[in-house]
């Protein structure tokens, strides 16, 4: 079985944002950038399903200008077999994403789709429930285990009271939360080895997908500081204000 | 046009954060109708009739949307949603599920997580994780929105509206629902509490909760974690409060222990009162606290159950 891992190139998690003075978007010159660490998640939970002999190959495909082959480098340093970079000048919608991986689905027939569920950069958590629907496939959210059983995959999902299963039928779509694995550090031969991985470029007119706008970005702003309060001395204090000033209690 | 809510329940009661979607959807237009969509969720459709400001209840009451599966729940909005000018659904993991096959569905973008209305097209989401704000407008005719629950108050209850219901049954047979195990607890949820008490890494360790979980039961209050005390195996996921975890906008917010990642702080900076008990006062925390108390958990928190 193939395994499809898509990923998306973005701000370093421990870089702290600002915002551009003009507020149009935040400012990305000379930032640190990185893989989306729901990516790498999904990545790894390909790879051990590859090691566990349940997958055959693993191919791993993002979607942006051409420094995203970077983030395909690592994931294919991780252990991933091929790369597949779909060129568009600016980092498209997640519904134009969608499309364009519904198509590279239909080229590539996997058995598997795995994604991060949210990017850390835009936040939107929708891409993979996105293409679920244009591929008319099953998914399995927030997934905090993956079990494969013959032509079906039990998900185990992280939701709001607790923690949910679900049995898709294969093809399926799952993404991934924060505690489905920890992945792996790409070790030095392993860097060296992914460099000399195939890695295709394809582009939007190749799929047939025309990219159309359906928002527009009208601002970015900082976000609303909060002003520190006070310290208080003790505990006695600590109760007294929050009865008496606040009125909390 | 008018305006499609979808309702969060679990086919017995009607979730709050159904109420606060409902307020910000009055921001987006005057018709607004709710569609419950369960099985056997008779009684959360005659609570949601009553919710002032919804001038209709749908009801689809079928067992292909028992649990709420996304790939159902998704075909039977969008067949039903493409009639209206916006469909609203507040962002619980339920709703972030279903809603982007919608919209998907739909040919529309998905607008996620809105904190402000603007206009009928226009709104306001948190990015990178809170550090910023953007304001979109979306250019569909159709607007496909999620709503963050903090954002917005809970619409209360007014004249009770009529319910239809409606026979549209959309069993996709893609996914089957296998087992739910929820979180049990006598204390309330962490999304709705009044009074919240998180612990981070400064605890220790998973036994030491209990000293959080004394001072909860004196306050009534629900009891949270930050995501480096969940890392470290201390509680479990469903604790989680931040960016990745869950945003929450109490009246009272007491963080223990927790050093005030920027990760945690985007899901709880939005609570009326902060208090930050830590030992190190150089913590982070300390910036957004209107109260800090400079110490070490370990002789605050028996002294301030004594004094509760």
């Amino acid at each position: 079985m193939k395994i499809l891992v898509s990923v998306k190139r973005v701000i370093d998690y421990n870089v702290k944002v600002r915002v551009k003075s003009d507020n149009t978007d935040v400012d990305l010159a000379n930032v640190k950038m990185a893989l989306n660490p729901f990516c790498e998640i999904a990545v790894e939970e390909a790879v051990r399903l590859k090691e566990a002999g349940t997958a055959s190959e693993v191919v791993v495909v993002s979607i942006g200008p051409k420094p995203c082959q970077e983030q395909i480098r690592t994931a294919l340093a991780l252990g991933a077999d091929r790369g597949i970079q779909v060129e568009t000048e600016e980092m498209p919608e997640s519904l134009n994403v969608a499309k364009l991986l519904a198509k590279v689905i239909e080229e590539e027939q996997p058995g598997l789709v795995i994604m991060g569920k949210q990017a850390i950069d835009s936040d939107n958590n929708q891409t993979g429930q996105m293409l679920a629907a244009l591929t008319d496939m099953p998914q399995g959210t927030f997934a905090s285990e993956v079990k494969i059983d013959g032509d079906k995959v039990n998900v185990t999902r992280e939701v709001d009271g607790g923690l949910q299963t679900v049995e898709l039928n294969m093809p399926a779509i799952v993404t991934t939360d924060l505690r489905l694995n920890e992945p792996r550090y790409a070790s030095l031969p392993n860097i060296m080895k992914a460099k000399r991985k195939p890695l295709d470029v394809k582009t939007p007119a190749e799929l047939g997908v025309e990219l159309k706008a359906h928002t527009k970005l009208l601002k970015v702003t900082p976000p609303a500081e909060r002003q520190a309060g006070i310290k208080v001395a003790s505990v006695d204090e600590l109760v007294e204000k929050l009865k008496n000033e606040a009125k909390v209690l | 046009m008018a305006i499609l809510i979808i309702a969060e329940h679990d086919n017995r009661t009607l979730k709050t954060a159904t109420r606060n979607a409902v307020t910000a959807a009055t921001q987006m237009g005057d018709e607004l109708h709710l569609l419950v969509a369960g099985s056997n969720c008779k009684a959360v459709a005659v609570a949601a009739s009553e919710i002032a400001g919804i001038n209709r209840v749908l009801l689809s009451d079928d067992l292909a949307y028992e649990h709420q599966l996304a790939e159902n729940m998704g075909k039977l909005v969008a067949e039903i949603g493409k009639d209206y000018s916006h469909i609203v659904v507040p962002a619980t993991t339920s709703g972030k599920n279903f809603l982007p096959r919608v919209a998907a569905l739909l040919d529309v973008a998905q607008i996620s997580d809105i904190t402000a209305v603007e206009s009928e097209n226009t709104f306001q989401r948190p990015i990178y994780a809170g550090n910023a704000i953007a304001t979109v407008e979306s250019l569909d005719a159709i607007k496909v929105i999620s709503v963050r629950s903090t954002a917005f108050e809970p619409a209360g209850n007014g004249p009770s509206s009529e319910i239809s219901e409606l026979n549209i049954s959309c069993d996709c047979k893609l996914s089957a629902f296998v087992e739910e195990v929820v979180a049990e607890s006598d204390r309330p949820e962490l999304t709705s509490a009044e009074i919240i008490i998180s612990g981070g890494r400064g605890m220790g360790n998973g036994e030491n909760f209990t000293l959080l979980e004394q001072v909860a039961d004196k306050l009534g209050a629900a009891v949270g974690a930050s995501r480096a005390a969940v890392d470290a195996g201390f509680v479990p996921n469903d604790m989680q409060v931040g960016q990745t975890g869950k945003i929450v906008a109490p009246e009272l917010y007491i963080a223990v222990g927790i050093s005030g990642a920027i990760q945690h702080l985007a899901g709880m900076k939005d609570s009326k009162v902060i208090v930050a008990i830590n030992k190190d006062e150089e913590a982070p925390i300390f910036s957004v606290a209107d109260y800090g108390l400079v110490a070490d958990l370990f002789d605050v928190m028996p002294e301030l159950q004594k004094q509760l």
